[in-house]
């Protein structure tokens, strides 16, 4: 059993690189080469050809795309990630800098929705067809489509306008610990707990229900066990494993929400690096940011995965076949 | 029998006018209604009836896990003296881990995926009190009662590493374990190939007496009922139409429905003795007979009295009761159905065969390098208007030679398939019109085999298209034609199939292989989805059709009874390969091979005759490592020195056409039971 | 099915299954008419979708006319919503804004259903390698968050109309062809597919004539699903400034425009657009709800 997990890891690894220079290629074209003529990109349609080809030379834009695909790529494997045309500094301290800042913000976003959203499904599950499972779907079904500034602007009315419960702008004093941190980043966060908690609850009642309605289930009760143990033993064991791989991918999903509520409360993080990137130009910068995302969800669904797998022992039987 | 069940006075179930009715989309429909029933300490009752007819229901009833929408109407169920509709939350979960246990259809649904055998087994005993090391040690001995022969192994591994008949024991075990006053077993068999089912009922039967439980058997399988049960009750529309011991019941009826499933069934004789007789029409929806006799509407001696009256529960002596006013006149019932006309084909060395097959293998890929022989050096012949039964359990090859002979995959090299002589491409895409429309299937599943979304005018018609190439209005003249030859009526052309009955859908499915004159029609189980009552009219067609037609049939099938009622010739395989080939009679009574006695001792009789059974030992190999020698050594019971290891028997014919593999001679081979005696039926629904 | 919480009664087991006969069928738009949820959803949309059409020419103002002189004037008797910024008449923004995200939109949902339902048709039918690679490229799409890919796009092709709708379009196709794929490998495995193949069907028949009349029902279901989708990505988009441009009255914009002096307590000039924006994803998902609920019964 313990090498035939090695061996899934092993493959699931490779799959995994296999993916991040696909994302790598992607990225480079979107870029890179999609926008035909970056220094013109760059200085706009009524630059000087002169101006556009110096600056060309200065991005190292005038050189075959395989070229800088590969001096690109290149750089990357050893830490350096570009020189950012608009800050004329190395893109590696800031990418760095702003992916701490983000797992900040995604921290706080999934310790209150993970738990929020698994009860609620569970919950919902329990009582199907009765009000507290009609209003859990309709919520949760609601919430998930309404975009992050939307809520965040509701929010944002509510609890610092009206109420004056949390402070509105996300970053905090130099020097503040983490109490004053999270105070900050709890009103970022809610946007994104409203649109996550939808998804996560509805795979927990949807794993819970099925898990409910199965032969084991009724098995188990007719063993004559108290109820607690039927649901947690039998039930919840079952049903929540695929909820386990729908976190993971929506953490891929909560780093593109990012975008919006960094930009909206003005918070450094990665998506507000891609965004800015995005309205500077700034390629470089740009690539960086992205692939940094792609990575980052690359490792989340790897670490779901095996999660899953280490969970489901008929999964494990198949990784043989 | 135990002390606890010769002490014990009251009954180990009582049910008392027992009505449960289920709520759909706000209407009330009942179930079952006034079921009255009792099972004594020891015993072991046969509950049977069609799908539909509400025998699941009684057991979810009296354990009180009806679903959401269903509860019960009306009576009582007492199990071990105690009546359940009055049970609190404790005492009722009290009641579940003393008294009664279920074993469900599906063992591999029934136990929880992600925990191992030895944890659920545990479970049992805790909660009867037991520490958790105590658990585990009678967890372990249980298992060794039910002949597991490695319990620690089987105690550490998930559900999944198990085969079917092993869950199966571990469920028969988990329900034994409470020592219940009362086991329920549900369709216990369904879905085990015939060497596990007979294993799994001798299982129970043994058990049984060990252990002192009384049993409701609950099946569609009439046979398997009649070789466990002592008393049996029939259900038809939610009503108990008949009970009594079963010997008694099945040998003379006391009620026109059971009289009628037992003319359903393919019993005695080969092809050209009895024919089957048929019910017409279809059971009622719950609740839309108010009146009078439910079965009325089905029945050949119903009269205006049936219509009207309701029958009681009429006590027809030996313990018997019949809910028919004319249980005394069960011998005029007519029959429902024209017997089908049989066609005889023509034998000889001068007939050329429409099909003939020459060692046909097929060989797939698998990952690293390995392969796999789904079939192995097949080679065949059919004559025109012949049946070929084909038997053989779960991975015998049986369908991967149908898919090589529709050219659904390709056969290797090596091999060759004629038709009328003239050799066809592997692959039905390398196929002419002629050889396409000559080689036809009827799937198992007509829900699986129709596409949902055309209607039954767009089924058939495309088939005459495509085969035929007829288009236009002789197009739908044909398709009419073709509706009419399968007892369908032009009304069915704009339905869909959903809104067909079973039966109807299958006829459909019969009248698409016709579209094109077929010569060859591979019959994939094409009775298995239905209920005996359905199943009797859809094998008198084919019957029919291949007498008006001369079309030859490939039957495969499970079931011997259908086999041996429909086959001229029948071939028996076995991972892969063919290992007993010949005239169904001499195949069907001896010598046989080994294999082959097996397979038709496992079959229970619906006279409740339980001849000396030959039992296989441990289960089918793997195809991708067959066994040396003859594949079937490590099961064989007549296995007799190293040979059998080492060398592939060889495959003779006598002058017959009988060719069995196996090194045994002839003469040390098994017979069959003498022919009066051999009543080989598993009635399938 | 379903179970309660008391465990007393907690079991499930499938109803009984009518007897079979010539059933008469219920219709789909029959159950749909007896759900209050879609009724809702649909009658918002309905309402958004007349506004898109028809409000330039009964709302009370231009909806692009600056009034200097009356900036960030509160809700009053003229201007039912107020002011924003630029003297501009909220009430007339807030209906005609509903304009371009329910023109691109739907183009998107379009584009991306259509490629999607052959890509996820192609691999579900043909499996193997075909499966295999597109299935790693689809992996790989989903691998980076949409509007992300979106504004990579974006910010080398330049926002456009017809752009932002064929790179929302082309980001949702992995997600329509999953969908699609999943369904059409269900069907695979029944035996109709072989049956085709025994009388000589090719594979263009089999996938389309076969196959896709039985996969509608979750194509239609992904349909509405993608629609509320594109909705929230198209204004998060303009939100962000790769979408529909200025001066549009469109509801991103406007709040990505305004939300600067929400702190200051001119809430109308933001609250309408959200308002608006929430109830226009809600009702296309309540639609979708809706059928989801129909087409499973």
């Amino acid at each position: 059993m313990k090498s035939l997990f090695g061996r899934f890891l092993l493959r699931r690894l490779g799959l995994s690189l296999l993916t991040l220079w696909l994302v790598s290629v992607v990225v480079f074209l979107g870029a890179q080469v999609l926008p035909g003529d970056p220094g013109r990109a760059v200085l706009g349609p009524l630059a000087d050809a002169r101006a556009v080809a110096a600056l060309n030379k200065e991005l190292g834009a005038d050189r075959p795309p395989v070229e800088i695909y590969l001096s690109w790529v290149g750089g990357m494997l050893e830490g350096d990630m570009g020189q950012s045309y608009a800050y004329r500094a190395p893109v590696a301290p800031f990418v760095g800098e702003a992916l701490l800042r983000s797992l900040k913000l995604v921290g706080v976003i999934f310790i209150i929705v993970v738990p929020l959203g698994v009860g609620a499904g569970v919950v919902a599950a329990l009582n199907v067809g009765k009000p507290i499972d009609r209003i859990i779907s309709v919520a949760s079904l609601s919430l998930t489509v309404i975009p992050e500034f939307v809520s965040a602007i509701a929010l944002i009315l509510v609890f610092a306008v009206i109420l004056r419960w949390l402070p509105l702008s996300a970053s905090w004093p130099d020097g503040a610990g983490p109490l004053v941190q999270i105070e900050h980043l709890i009103l970022p966060a809610l946007p994104l707990v409203i649109v996550l908690f939808g998804y996560i609850a509805r795979m927990a009642r949807a794993g819970t229900i099925e898990a409910l309605s199965s032969d084991y289930t009724r098995t188990a009760i007719l063993k004559g066990l108290p109820w607690r143990t039927v649901l947690i033993r039998h039930v919840l064991r079952n049903a929540l494993v695929p909820t386990i791989a729908v976190i993971a991918a929506q953490t891929g999903y909560a780093l593109g929400g990012l975008v919006v509520v960094e930009a909206l409360f003005r918070y450094q993080g990665i998506g507000n690096l891609v965004l800015s990137a995005a309205k500077a130009k700034d390629f470089a910068m740009l690539q960086a940011g992205i692939l940094t995302i792609g990575a980052f969800f690359v490792i989340a669904t790897l670490i779901a995965d095996c999660l899953t797998v280490m969970l489901n022992p008929r999964l494990r039987a198949e990784l043989g076949k | 029998m135990t002390d606890r069940a010769r002490d014990a006075s009251a009954p180990a179930l009582h049910l008392d006018d027992l009505s449960v009715a289920y709520t759909v989309r706000g209407r009330d429909l009942p179930v079952l209604s006034n079921v009255g029933l009792t099972i004594e300490r020891g015993e072991a009752y046969g509950l049977v009836g069609e799908s539909g007819s509400g025998k699941s229901t009684v057991a979810l009833a009296l354990q009180r896990v009806l679903p959401p929408n269903g509860r019960i109407s009306g009576g009582h169920a007492r199990v071990a003296g105690k009546d359940v509709m009055e049970l609190g939350t404790a005492a009722l979960r009290k009641m579940r881990a003393n008294d009664v246990a279920m074993v469900f259809q599906d063992p591999g649904k029934a136990l929880n995926p992600s925990l191992t055998v030895g944890r659920q087994m545990a479970e049992v005993y805790e909660i009867l009190g037991a520490s958790s090391a105590e658990a585990r040690k009678r967890g372990e001995a249980i298992l060794g009662r039910v002949r597991i022969s490695d319990p620690g192994r089987v105690m550490a591994s998930f559900p999944h590493q198990l085969s079917g008949g092993m869950q199966q024991r571990v469920v028969i075990a988990m329900a034994l374990a409470k020592d219940p006053a009362l086991l329920i077993l549900d369709e216990p068999t369904t879905g085990l190939d015939a060497t596990i089912e007979a294993e799994v009922l001798d299982l129970v039967d043994t058990l049984r007496q060990e252990f002192g439980a009384a049993v409701l058997f609950i099946s569609h399988n009439l046979a398997a009922v009649a070789s466990l049960c002592n008393r049996v009750g029939v259900l038809y529309a939610g009503k108990l139409v008949e009970e009594g011991p079963a010997r008694a019941l099945f040998a003379d009826p006391r009620h026109p429905y059971t009289a009628g499933l037992l003319r359903c069934l393919p019993r005695a004789g080969f092809k050209g003795g009895p024919a089957l007789d048929n019910i017409p029409g279809f059971p009622p929806v719950p609740g839309s007979i108010t009146k009078g006799c439910v079965f009325a509407p089905r029945c050949g001696l119903a009269e205006d009295r049936c219509r009207s009256e309701e029958p009681p529960l009429y006590d027809v002596g030996e313990g018997r009761g019949s809910r028919c006013h004319f249980h005394d006149r069960i011998d005029d019932l007519p029959r429902m159905s024209e017997p089908p006309p049989v066609n005889t084909p023509e034998r000889g060395p001068d007939v050329q065969p429409v099909l003939m097959l020459e060692r046909l293998s097929k060989t797939y890929e698998l990952p690293g390098n390995r392969q796999v022989q789904a079939l192995r050096d097949v080679s065949l012949t059919l004559n025109p208007g012949e049946t070929l039964g084909l038997v053989g359990e779960s991975g015998s090859g049986k369908s991967t030679l149908a898919n090589l002979i529709l050219g659904l995959a390709e056969h290797d090299e090596g091999g060759a398939i004629s038709l009328d002589g003239t050799p066809v491409a592997a692959s039905v895409h390398a196929r002419p019109r002629e050889a396409i429309q000559a080689i036809q299937i009827i799937f198992q599943n007509p829900d699986s085999a129709l596409n949902r979304a055309h209607t039954v005018k767009h089924l058939i018609g495309r088939a005459v298209e495509r085969l035929a190439g007829i288009t236009g209005a002789k197009r739908n003249t044909r398709v009419t034609q073709l509706l009419e030859a399968v007892r369908l009526t032009p009304r069915q052309l704009p339905a869909k199939p959903r809104q067909l009955s079973g039966g109807m859908k299958q006829r459909v499915a019969v009248a698409r292989a016709f579209a094109a004159d077929p010569r060859v029609i591979v019959c994939d189980e094409p009775t298995s989805a239905l209920d005996v009552s359905v199943q009797s009219a859809i094998l008198n067609l084919l019957s029919e059709l291949q007498a008006e037609r001369q079309v030859s049939y490939i039957l495969i099938s499970h079931d011997l009874g259908v086999v041996r009622h429909l086959s001229d010739r029948i071939a028996v395989m076995y991972l892969g390969r063919l290992m007993e080939i010949g005239p169904a009679k001499s195949v069907l009574t001896g010598p046989h091979h080994p294999y082959t006695e097996a397979l038709l001792s496992a079959a229970p009789t619906v006279t409740g005759e339980r001849g000396t059974r030959i039992r296989l030992e441990g289960q089918i190999p793997s195809p991708v490592n067959p066994p040396s020698g003859c594949v079937f050594h490590t099961r064989c019971p007549r296995k007799f020195g190293p040979i059998c290891e080492t060398e592939e028997p060889g495959f003779s014919a006598d002058t017959e056409g009988h060719a069995i593999r196996c090194h045994l001679d002839r003469s040390e081979m098994g017979r069959g039971r003498e022919m009066k005696g051999v009543e080989i039926v598993e009635a399938n629904g | 099915m379903s179970a309660t919480s008391d465990g007393a009664e907690a079991a499930t087991t499938s109803p009984p299954a009518p007897a079979p006969t010539m059933r008469k069928e219920r219709t789909t738009l029959g159950i749909l008419m007896r759900s209050p949820a879609f009724l809702i959803g649909a009658a918002i949309v309905l309402f958004w979708a007349f506004c898109a059409a028809f409000a330039p020419y009964f709302v009370p103002y231009d909806p692009l006319a600056d009034d200097l002189l009356n900036t960030l004037a509160p809700p009053s008797a003229a201007h039912w919503f107020g002011t924003d910024q630029i003297g501009r008449d909220v009430f007339s923004r807030v209906l005609v804004g509903a304009r371009d995200i329910l023109t691109i939109a739907p183009l998107a949902t379009l584009l991306g259903t259509v490629l999607g339902t052959i890509v996820g048709l192609v691999m579900g039918y043909f499996g193997g390698w075909v499966d295999a690679i597109v299935g790693r490229l689809i992996e790989v799409m989903l691998s980076l968050p949409l509007i992300i890919v979106a504004l990579m796009v974006l910010v080398a092709l330049g926002p456009s109309t017809p752009t932002v709708a064929v790179v929302v379009g082309l980001v949702f196709t992995p997600l329509v062809a999953r969908t699609v794929r999943a369904a059409v490998l269900s069907e695979r495995h029944l035996d109709y597919v072989p049956a085709a193949a025994v009388r000589g069907e090719g594979a263009l028949h089999v996938m389309f004539v076969e196959i896709l009349p039985n996969i509608w029902p979750p194509i239609i279901v992904e349909t509405t699903v993608r629609l509320g989708y594109a909705i929230f990505t198209i204004a998060s988009l303009s939100f962000l400034g790769f979408g529909v441009q200025p001066p549009s009255p469109d509801w991103g914009l406007a709040i990505a425009e305004n939300y600067g002096v929400l702190v200051g307590g001119f809430w109308w000039t933001v609250v309408p657009a959200t308002v608006a924006t929430a109830s226009l994803v809600v009702g296309v998902n309540l639609v979708a709800e809706g059928l989801q609920r129909a087409v499973a019964e």
